[in-house]
């Protein structure tokens, strides 16, 4: 059937919890009532990027977005938009309507520095209709893979297109396939580490949502490099429609002959079958999942040897990353030459992002490698709310960096996130303004790393608890000059002689904190102050008595009887009771209480 | 069952498809504009859009869009199907009918020779 016109019904988790199933709901039966469902088609995709800004919805053909939706809205953009042909400008996204136009949203400043691969059909297609993954051109790199190349060729064009894993390493994936096709033992596994654990992130289960077909493409054409017949995702069991969109993918694809027995019409097979993680962070990692897919516990082993050679059931195995895999079909389609023109000398290609903290538009963006953090936060992200000034970025989550102003300039790649103590990592991207504490910040992301240990080594399980303690003393006030010389001693001796890459990385947050923001640890030990005013311990509240005009509203609202004074004369904190809630500060109705 | 079993196979799913998503994309194909407001609708404009639709439709048209648009100010016209082909004039279509629309789309959109009598042009000229 061809409908004039499409209601894109944003179906991400993000949209979702924020109520765009009713939104859908209302378009259905009011489009119904205005007895336009012979001309329009409502359709539920996955994640836009403006996750904050839902629910979304996109109408084509104009290409116009609304954002914020509501159920009661509903009934008058059908009325006006779809009936009449006039976008009812009051909800659609301010920054694309102007007295003269309105901008379709791939004209936003949010979209305009993007550039989608691995997202290309996020947001576009129906994830849970296949006939529109293949019309925006999905498996026909499979079959011109399988028709046309040979394995070795396939290696041979990955190798050349410079793809470096997604998944936090960076390692070059056509050597990692390499490794899996020489080797001789059979059958081979191709799995797909679709874990994400990372506080705050959500690349990889947009990717599911969205577009799980370029998931399985991609995985079959592994599949077809290695010599392997066998596909497994390993996927969170907290991402229930992530799971659910790849259930119906391998479903189709499965009816349509895409995954099963011979594929195009060669003897080529390869079918994918879905485990569910339990959300460990550390089943991520590559030994660590493996033993949970088996179902043993999740701990990590000691590599070599590596699971290209003895992976699931000790036979060889790629792991690759969700995103990494998304960009597998594309590169193969568009040729390397194309993937390898996109990014910097050692860094291919895109990276999807999720941008969360304190920015203006958090979402999920993807741009290309070379680009700057200043862009990516400035420009995409619209920069730091409230006109506060931006701190510093922390990017790579727990096993990564907090990247300061004065490194804005630098472009995402690979090795210079290195080479600033910090790590692509997944694709975490935590902005930080003034207001942020930087030994808290450490704190926080070593408290996940010691929660998250999973015991078996003494260096993790002890050391980062040491750490932490440290920390902790250092936030309440009792640090000695020593500690950071200790915190810096155990950093390096746990990056050394960790067992896998939990704990080798665990230090960095606390050490990038210690490179750029040492003065911050050094207030919080010397002068026993939060410069930023975050840690509780370190705060005095105290009434300046110029400006107390004697209301005694303090005084009736401190939880603990801490505030004095007569009613007109000045009152009186007794630092002694006080135990820093800061009530008496925001109920101050003349701003005569500090806080320092 | 549509088993895919050679590349052939999954462009003609393609092709079909692609028809189903290219509004999404396309903005530089024609564009077919039909008069919804109150008086388009009274002189029939629903019935003209559908046949537009399933006559594109059924003859495989892609590329096309199809819009709704308000009151053009004509409204004794009505109802009316403005076609805009990328690198020509915009054509203006007036008292149109299922029938016509019909034709509009297999003489216009597909061998690209407009019906000049049934245009805006033609009337005021009378
Ligand atoms: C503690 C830890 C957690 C990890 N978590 C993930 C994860 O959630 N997703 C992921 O793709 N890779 C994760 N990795 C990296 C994997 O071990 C592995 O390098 C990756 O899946 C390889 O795929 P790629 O080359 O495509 O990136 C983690 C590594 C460590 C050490
Ligand atoms: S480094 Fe930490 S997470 Fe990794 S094996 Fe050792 S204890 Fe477990
Ligand atoms: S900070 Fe809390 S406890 Fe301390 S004086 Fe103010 S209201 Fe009382
Ligand atoms: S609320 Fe403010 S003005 Fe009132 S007594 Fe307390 S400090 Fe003084
Ligand atoms: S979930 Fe809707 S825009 Fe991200
Ligand atoms: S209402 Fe149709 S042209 Fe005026």
């Amino acid at each position: 059937m061809l409908y004039r016109s499409h209601v894109m019904v944003c179906g991400g988790t993000g949209c979702t919890s924020s109520g765009s199933d009713n939104v859908a709901a209302a378009f259905v039966s009011e489009i119904k009532k205005a007895g336009l469902d012979k001309e329009v088609a409502v359709i539920r995709t996955g994640c836009f990027g403006l996750c904050e800004l839902g629910p979304v919805v996109v109408i084509y053909p104009e290409g116009v977005f609304y954002s914020k939706m509501k159920p009661e809205y509903v009934p008058e953009i059908v009325e006006e938009h779809l009936l009449k042909g006039r976008p009812v400008t009051k909800y659609l996204f301010g920054e694309t309507v102007s007295e003269k136009e309105i901008k379709p949203l791939e004209e936003t400043t949010f979209y305009k520095k993007q550039m989608r691969v691995a997202l290309r059909n996020c947001g576009i297609i129906d994830p849970e209709d296949i006939e529109e993954a293949i019309a925006m051109g999905a498996y026909e790199a499979l079959g011109k893979v399988l028709t046309t190349m040979t394995p070795e060729q396939v290696i041979d064009e990955m190798k050349k297109s410079g793809l470096r894993g997604r998944g936090g390493g960076g390692f070059p994936t056509g050597l990692k396939w390499e490794f899996a096709h020489k080797q001789k033992e059979t059958p081979k596994y191709v799995v797909c580490n679709a874990d994400e654990g990372d506080p705050g992130a959500f690349m990889d289960r947009s990717i599911m949502e969205g577009d799980p077909h370029s998931v399985l493409e991609g995985m079959a054409i592994a599949g077809y490099a290695i010599g392997a017949n066998h596909g497994v995702i390993y996927v969170r069991a907290e991402y229930p429609l992530a799971v659910k969109r790849l259930q119906i993918a391998i479903k189709q694809a499965r009816e349509y002959g895409l995954l099963g027995g011979n594929i195009f019409g060669t003897d080529f097979s390869f079918d994918v079958e879905i485990r569910f993680g339990a959300g460990a962070f550390v089943c991520g990692e590559e030994t660590a999942l493996l033993n949970s897919v088996m179902g043993r516990r999740g701990e990590p082993r000691p590599r070599p040897p590596y699971p290209a050679v003895k992976g699931l059931w000790n036979k060889p195995t790629i792991i690759n990353n969700v995103e990494t895999f998304a960009n597998v079909p594309a590169i193969i389609s568009n040729g390397a030459a194309w993937f390898s023109s996109i990014g910097t000398e050692k860094s291919k290609g895109t990276k999807v992002f999720a941008l969360t903290g304190k920015v203006n538009r958090t979402g999920l963006i993807e741009v290309p490698m070379g680009t700057t953090l200043r862009d990516i936060i400035f420009d995409i992200g619209g920069g730091i709310p409230d006109g506060k000034r931006f701190k510093a970025v922390q990017i790579g989550g727990p096993s990564g960096g907090c990247i300061p102003e004065e490194h804005l300039d630098t472009v995402i790649d690979y090795d210079s996130l290195i080479s600033l103590g910090a790590m692509m990592g997944s694709g975490g991207l935590v902005v930080m303004d003034e207001d942020t504490c930087m030994v808290n910040v450490a704190k926080f992301f070593l408290e996940f790393i010691v929660d998250e240990s999973c015991g078996k080594c003494a260096p993790c399980r002890i050391g980062t608890k040491r750490m932490l303690e440290i920390l902790d003393k250092i936030t309440s006030g009792k640090g000695e000059p020593e500690d950071i010389d200790r915190l810096e001693k155990l950093a390096t001796t746990i990056k050394d002689t960790a067992l896998c890459g939990l704990g080798q990385t665990a230090p960095n947050a606390v050490l990038s904190t210690l490179r750029y923001f040492r003065n911050e640890y050094e207030a919080h030990i010397n002068q026993k102050k939060c410069p930023a005013g975050v840690c509780q311990a370190l705060l005095s509240y105290t009434i300046i008595a110029d400006k107390c005009r004697g209301c005694g509203l303090c005084a009736r609202n401190c939880p603990v009887n801490a505030i004095s004074g007569q009613l007109k004369q000045p009152f009186v904190i007794n630092q002694e009771a006080c135990i820093k809630c800061g009530t008496c500060f925001e109920k101050c109705p003349f701003g005569a209480i500090v806080k320092q | 069952m549509k088993q895919i079993k050679s590349l052939e196979d999954l462009q003609k799913i393609r092709e079909e498809a692609l028809r189903k998503v290219n509004i999404r994309s396309d903005r530089s194909g024609t564009r077919i504009t039909v008069g919804m407001a109150t008086c388009g609708i009274a002189a029939g404009a629903r019935p003209v859009m559908m046949a537009i639709l399933d006559e594109l439709e059924k003859r495989n048209v892609t590329g096309v869009t199809v819009v709704e648009t308000g009151c053009i100010g004509l409204c004794k016209f009505e109802p009316i199907v403005e076609m805009y082909v990328p690198g020509h004039e915009k054509v203006t279509y007036i008292k149109m009918d299922s029938d016509k629309a019909r034709q509009v789309v297999v003489e216009h959109v597909i061998n690209g020779h407009p019906i000049r009598e049934w245009t805006l042009e033609s009337a005021e000229l009378e």
